[in-house]
C-alpha cells in the first residue's frame, strides 16, 4: 500500500495475532490478507474496496486482544487491508465498543444499560455497586434485556463477551396467544412447548424433528415467483418498524439484474425491544432457513447477518446455525439442491443504534462509519456495496416459514384486514410479568397489559416503538394494536416495545433520558438531527429543572421537532422528537404529580391536538396506500 | 468527481414553484432550480465535489414525498412538483441557519450569514432554553439554565502553510471530499467520533506535519466557513488586514510542469496572498498541488541580481 501514509507506530507481536486470526476464520474473509501472488499488485482503491469490509472484525479483534485501539494495532489493520488511518480512526470513533485511548485497567468492561426501564429497575445503584466491587463499568444505551432488567453486558477483555444473565439460566417469559392450533400462524408456539434448554434444541436434528426444513422445501417446490405471491398474499409487512410490504421488497429485488444481497438486520438497538435476541437465541435455524428461502428466491448469491454485538449468546447460536446449515447442505454451492450458490456471513455491530437503519448497516458492514445514506435509491437497487439487497428483520424472516408452512389463507385468519398475523410485543416496565408475548394485531393494548399481570400501580403512561414511538396515556387502552388503528391515532407500533409507567415513576425523568438517547446516538451526519438532538435535549433537561415548559419552550420544541422531522436525512431525526412531543401534549413534563398531569392534559389537548392529528393522518393515509398495493 | 454526466439526450420536464422547467435527464433538482431563476442556498454542495447532502439547507419540498428532499442530490423526474419557498421548506432551512449559528463561530462565512438574514434565523433563541421573556437564565430555569453546548476548540497552528479553526466547522465534509475521493486521493482526514462530538480528524489527531497531509490546500479551498485557512490570509486577519474589496484575481498558468493548471492569484496591496484555480477549469476541476497552491513565494523575492563576472576586482 504504497499509497497510504502510516505513522511508524507497530503492532505488538499479540495484536498482529488476533487480527491475523479475525481475519481468516471469517468465511469470505479466508486467505483475503495472503492471497496475492507476489508478481500481481492489487493497490489503491480496487484493493481498498475489496477488503474494506473486513475492517469491522479487525477492530473488534483489537479491542478484545488490547483493551483500546492502539495506534500501532490501527496501523497494522489499516496496511493489512488497505484502508488510510484516519478512516479507519473515523471508523473506531464511531462505536460505543471501541475506544481509541489507552485503558487504564487490564479488565473487561461491564456496560450497564441507563435508559428508562433499567433505570426504574435499579440500573444505577447497580452500576454503583460494580464500582465498589472493583469492574469496570461502562453506562450505556439499551442492550435488549429490558424484560430482565437491570441489564448487564460484559465486553471480555482477552475473554469471549457475555451476558450474566445467560449464566443464571432462563429468567425470560414468552407468551402467546394464537398458539391454540397448529394451523394458525404461531413464531412462538414450538418454542413456549419445549421451553427453555440449554441451546439442545438449536440443533439441526431437533430442529428437523419438530418439522424445520419444510420452508425451504415449500419454496423449492413452488419456485421463486409463486413464494413471492404468497408472502404478498398473506399481506406481511417488515417487523422492523417501518412496516414495508416484504413481497414488493424481494419482487423489486428478485427482478434487479446482476449480483444481489440478503441481510438479516439484528441490530435490535431500540430502547424496549429484546424480541430479536430471544428468537436469534431460541430458533436460529429457522432464521438461516428464511435467508436461505428469500436467497433462493432472489436469486442472492451470499447473505449477511449484521448482529448487534451486545448479544453474545445469539451470535454463538446463530454461528452454531450457520455452520450445521452448511454441513446439512442447506448451504453452499448448491444451497438446499437448488443448483444455486448461496451462503451466510456473520458481522457483529460494535454498539450503534443509527446502525439499525438499513442504510446505515450498510455502511457499517461495508467498513465504513455507520452513517445513513440518502434514500431513493433505495437498498432493493442500490443496497450492500452498492447492489440489490432484501433486508429483513428475524420476526420478518420467521413469518415467511409460517406463511409457506400454513399458507396465506391460514395466516391471514388472524389479526386484521390491514395487518394480517400476530406480531411481537416486548413488555417491559411496570407489569406483572414482563417478557416476550406473542398476540394477533389488533388486540387492544389494555388486553395486552392484561395478559402480562397487568398495570403494578395506577398506570400513568404508555410508551408505544420505543424511543422512536410515543407515549399514549391511560385512555389509550382499548387502541387495537394494528398498524392501521396506531397510524391513525397518531401513534406506532415500531418493532413493538410497550413500556409502561405507573405513576410512580419519574416521568420527566424518563423523558429526559430519551431525549439524551438521541444526542448520544445520532451519527452527527445532518445538522438537523446533530444540533436538533442537542437543543432538544438541553430543552428538556431545563424544563425538567424550571417544572414544566413555558409558551416559548413549547414553541421552539415543536420548532425542533418540525426541522428533524422534515429535514434529516434517515428516521433517526425523523423520530428524535416523537416521544417528547407526545410526552408534552399528555403534560408528562409538567412538574405536577403524573397522574394528575395527564387528566388535565387530556382535559386540555383534543383542541390543538386535532389539528396535529391532522398532520399525521395525512402521513397514514400515504402509507396505507402503499399497503394496498401489496395485497 | 463530478455528479454523473447529464444525458444530453433526453429533456425532462418539471414544475418549480408553479413554473415549467425542461432540464436534461440526470441533472439535479438544484440545478434544474438554477436553470429556473430560483436561487437555492447551499453548504455542503460545490460544483467540483460529490453532493454529500448533509447540510440540509438546500431541502425543498416535493409533491408525494413523505419528507423534504435535498434538492443538491436528488435527480430530476419528469412531473416531479417541486415547491423552494413553501412555509416547510423556510422553516426547515431556517432551523438549519440557526442550528448552525447557535454551535458555531460563522463569523466568517458571509455567505451562511446571508441567508440567514434572509430566511430569518435567530440563533439567540437558544441562549437561555429555560428564560421565559428572553432574558438569559430568567425565570423558568433560574440558575439551572443551561447554556447551549457549542463547537469550541482551540486553533490548531501546526505550520506555515493552513490553520484550522473547527469552532467554525459545519461538518459539511467537502474537505475530507477534496482531501479523498474526489479530489487528492490522500485520506489524511476523515470524520471521527460521534454526533455532536463528531470532529475532522487526523488518526488520533496526530499534528498535520506528521500526517499523510500532502499539503495540497484542497480542503482550504473548498471550506465554506474559514474553518480551514490559508496561513497569509489568517495572519493578515489576525492584524485586521485583511480586505478583499482591495483584491485583484489574475488568471494564469502555473509554471511548475507542463500539466497546465490555472491559477488565480489574489493579490492585495502587491502582493499575492492566496491562490485558487477555477472550479469550472477542465485541467484542475478546482484542485491544485502544493506547488501550485502554496509555491509562489520566489514571486516576493528580492530581484535577482547576477553575480558580477568581473574577478579582476578581487
Amino acid at each position: 500500500m504504497a499509497d497510504l501514509h502510516f505513522s511508524d507506530a507497530e503492532p505488538t507481536a499479540s495484536e498482529r495475532q488476533a487480527v491475523l486470526a479475525a481475519l481468516s476464520v471469517n468465511g469470505a474473509g479466508d486467505g483475503a490478507v495472503v492471497v496475492d501472488h507476489p508478481r500481481v499488485v492489487r493497490g489503491g482503491t480496487r484493493r481498498r474496496k475489496q477488503l474494506r469490509h473486513l475492517l469491522l472484525p479487525a477492530l473488534h479483534a483489537l479491542q478484545r486482544e488490547a483493551g483500546w485501539i492502539s495506534p500501532g494495532g490501527l496501523n497494522f489493520v489499516g496496511r493489512t487491508l488497505g484502508v488510510p488511518p484516519a478512516e479507519a480512526y473515523g471508523v473506531a470513533t464511531f462505536y460505543e465498543m471501541f475506544r481509541t485511548d489507552s485503558p487504564s485497567h487490564e479488565l473487561s468492561v461491564r456496560h450497564v444499560c441507563v435508559d428508562p426501564i433499567c433505570a426504574l429497575a435499579g440500573a444505577a445503584p447497580l452500576a454503583e455497586h460494580l464500582r465498589s466491587q472493583g469492574h469496570a463499568v461502562h453506562e450505556g444505551p439499551c442492550l435488549g434485556q429490558c424484560e430482565r432488567a437491570p441489564a448487564v453486558f460484559i465486553q471480555g477483555r482477552r475473554e469471549p463477551d457475555r451476558v450474566p444473565a445467560d449464566d443464571s439460566g432462563p429468567d425470560s417469559l414468552l407468551v402467546s396467544v394464537t398458539a391454540s392450533t397448529p394451523e394458525s400462524p404461531s413464531l412462538l408456539r414450538q418454542m413456549i412447548e419445549r421451553g427453555f434448554d440449554n441451546g439442545e434444541s438449536t440443533s439441526m436434528e431437533a430442529y428437523r424433528q419438530r418439522g424445520g426444513g419444510a420452508a425451504l422445501d415449500a419454496a423449492l417446490r413452488l419456485g421463486p415467483d409463486d413464494v413471492i405471491a404468497q408472502v404478498s398474499a398473506a399481506g406481511l409487512s417488515g417487523r422492523g418498524g417501518a412496516a414495508f410490504p416484504t413481497g414488493i421488497k424481494w419482487r423489486a429485488v428478485a427482478d434487479g439484474n446482476g449480483p444481489c444481497h440478503v441481510v438479516a438486520n439484528i441490530d435490535e438497538s431500540e430502547p424496549g425491544t429484546f424480541k430479536d435476541r430471544l428468537l436469534c437465541e431460541l430458533e436460529p435455524l429457522a432464521i438461516i432457513e428464511s435467508m436461505a428461502v428469500a436467497g433462493l428466491v432472489v436469486g442472492a448469491q451470499q447473505g449477511w447477518i449484521y448482529i448487534r454485538g451486545e448479544y453474545p449468546l445469539a451470535t454463538q447460536r446463530l454461528r452454531g446455525a450457520i455452520a450445521q446449515a452448511r454441513s446439512a447442505g442447506w448451504l453452499g454451492d448448491d444451497a438446499a439442491g437448488s443448483g444455486q450458490q448461496f451462503d451466510i456471513e456473520l458481522r457483529r455491530g460494535a454498539g450503534a443504534y443509527i446502525c439499525g437503519e438499513e442504510t446505515a448497516l450498510f455502511n457499517s458492514l461495508e467498513g465504513f462509519r455507520g452513517e445513513p445514506r440518502n434514500k431513493p435509491p433505495f437498498p432493493t437497487t442500490h443496497g450492500l456495496f452498492g447492489q440489490p439487497t432484501v433486508v429483513n428483520n428475524p420476526e420478518t424472516l420467521l413469518n415467511v416459514n409460517e406463511i409457506l408452512r400454513i399458507g396465506p389463507e391460514a395466516y391471514r385468519s388472524v389479526g386484521t384486514e390491514g395487518s394480517p398475523g400476530t406480531k411481537l410485543f416486548c413488555l417491559s416496565g411496570h407489569v406483572g410479568r414482563p417478557g416476550l408475548y406473542e398476540a394477533p394485531f389488533g388486540t387492544p393494548l389494555g388486553e395486552l397489559l392484561e395478559l402480562a399481570g397487568g398495570v403494578q400501580g395506577t398506570l400513568a403512561a404508555v410508551l408505544l416503538g420505543g424511543a422512536a414511538g410515543s407515549f399514549v396515556g391511560p385512555d389509550a387502552l382499548a387502541l387495537p394494536l394494528s398498524l392501521e388503528d396506531t397510524r391513525a391515532a397518531g401513534t406506532t407500533l415500531g418493532s413493538g416495545p410497550v413500556m409502561v409507567f405507573n405513576d410512580s415513576a419519574d416521568m420527566s425523568g424518563v423523558i429526559e433520558r430519551l431525549a439524551k438517547f438521541f444526542r448520544d446516538e445520532s451519527c452527527g451526519q445532518c445538522v438537523p438531527c446533530r444540533v436538533g438532538t442537542v437543543r432538544q435535549h438541553e430543552l428538556v433537561t431545563s424544563i425538567r429543572r424550571a417544572g414544566g415548559p413555558t409558551e416559548p419552550q413549547r414553541e421552539l420544541l415543536g420548532d425542533i421537532a418540525d426541522a428533524m422531522g422534515d429535514a434529516s436525512i434517515c428516521g433517526l431525526g425523523h423520530t428524535a422528537a416523537s416521544a417528547v412531543m407526545s410526552a408534552m401534549r399528555l403534560g408528562l413534563l409538567e412538574a405536577e404529580p403524573a397522574g394528575e398531569a395527564v387528566a388535565r392534559a387530556a382535559r386540555e389537548r383534543s383542541e390543538q391536538e386535532r389539528e396535529e392529528m391532522g398532520g399525521t393522518a395525512r402521513v397514514a393515509q400515504q402509507r396505507d396506500s402503499l399497503g394496498d398495493s401489496a395485497s | 468527481m463530478n455528479p454523473a454526466e447529464p444525458n444530453t439526450q433526453t429533456a425532462v420536464t418539471l414544475s418549480i414553484d408553479g413554473r415549467e422547467v425542461t432540464v436534461p435527464e440526470g441533472q439535479t433538482i438544484l440545478a434544474a432550480c438554477t436553470a429556473a431563476g430560483v436561487e437555492t442556498p447551499t453548504i455542503c454542495w460545490a460544483p467540483n465535489l460529490t453532493p454529500v447532502n448533509v447540510c440540509r439547507v438546500c431541502v425543498v419540498e416535493l409533491e408525494g414525498s413523505r419528507t423534504l428532499v435535498p434538492a443538491c442530490s436528488r435527480p430530476v423526474e419528469a412531473g416531479m412538483q417541486i415547491s423552494t419557498d413553501s412555509e416547510r421548506v423556510r422553516h426547515s432551512r431556517r432551523m438549519v441557519l440557526e442550528f448552525l449559528g447557535s454551535a458555531n463561530d460563522l463569523s466568517q462565512a458571509s455567505e451562511i450569514a446571508d441567508w440567514s438574514r434572509h430566511y430569518g434565523a435567530d440563533p439567540a433563541r437558544y441562549d437561555a432554553p429555560c428564560s421565559d421573556d428572553g432574558s438569559p437564565g430568567s425565570t423558568a430555569g433560574g440558575e439551572a439554565g443551561l447554556e447551549p453546548e457549542r463547537v469550541d476548540e482551540p486553533v490548531r497552528i501546526q505550520d506555515d502553510l493552513y490553520i484550522r479553526a473547527y469552532d467554525r466547522c459545519v461538518l459539511c465534509y467537502k474537505c475530507v471530499e477534496a482531501c479523498g475521493d474526489d479530489a487528492q486521493h490522500t485520506f489524511a482526514i476523515a470524520v471521527a467520533g460521534r454526533g455532536f462530538d463528531a470532529r475532522i480528524r487526523t488518526e488520533y489527531d496526530t499534528e498535520l506535519p506528521e500526517s499523510a497531509c500532502v499539503y495540497c490546500g484542497n480542503c482550504v479551498a473548498v471550506c465554506p466557513t474559514g474553518a480551514l485557512q490559508f496561513r497569509t490570509e489568517f495572519d493578515l486577519r489576525a492584524v485586521g488586514e485583511w480586505r478583499p474589496d482591495d483584491q485583484t484575481v489574475t488568471r494564469t498558468v502555473c509554471s511548475y510542469c507542463g500539466v497546465g493548471c490555472n491559477l488565480e492569484l489574489h493579490v492585495q496591496d502587491e502582493r499575492i496572498v492566496k491562490v485558487t484555480s477555477p472550479a469550472d477549469h477542465s485541467v484542475t476541476n478546482g484542485h491544485l498541488c502544493i506547488k501550485g497552491r502554496f509555491g509562489w513565494e520566489y514571486v516576493h523575492a528580492p530581484a535577482f541580481e547576477p553575480p558580477s563576472t568581473d574577478t579582476a576586482e578581487r
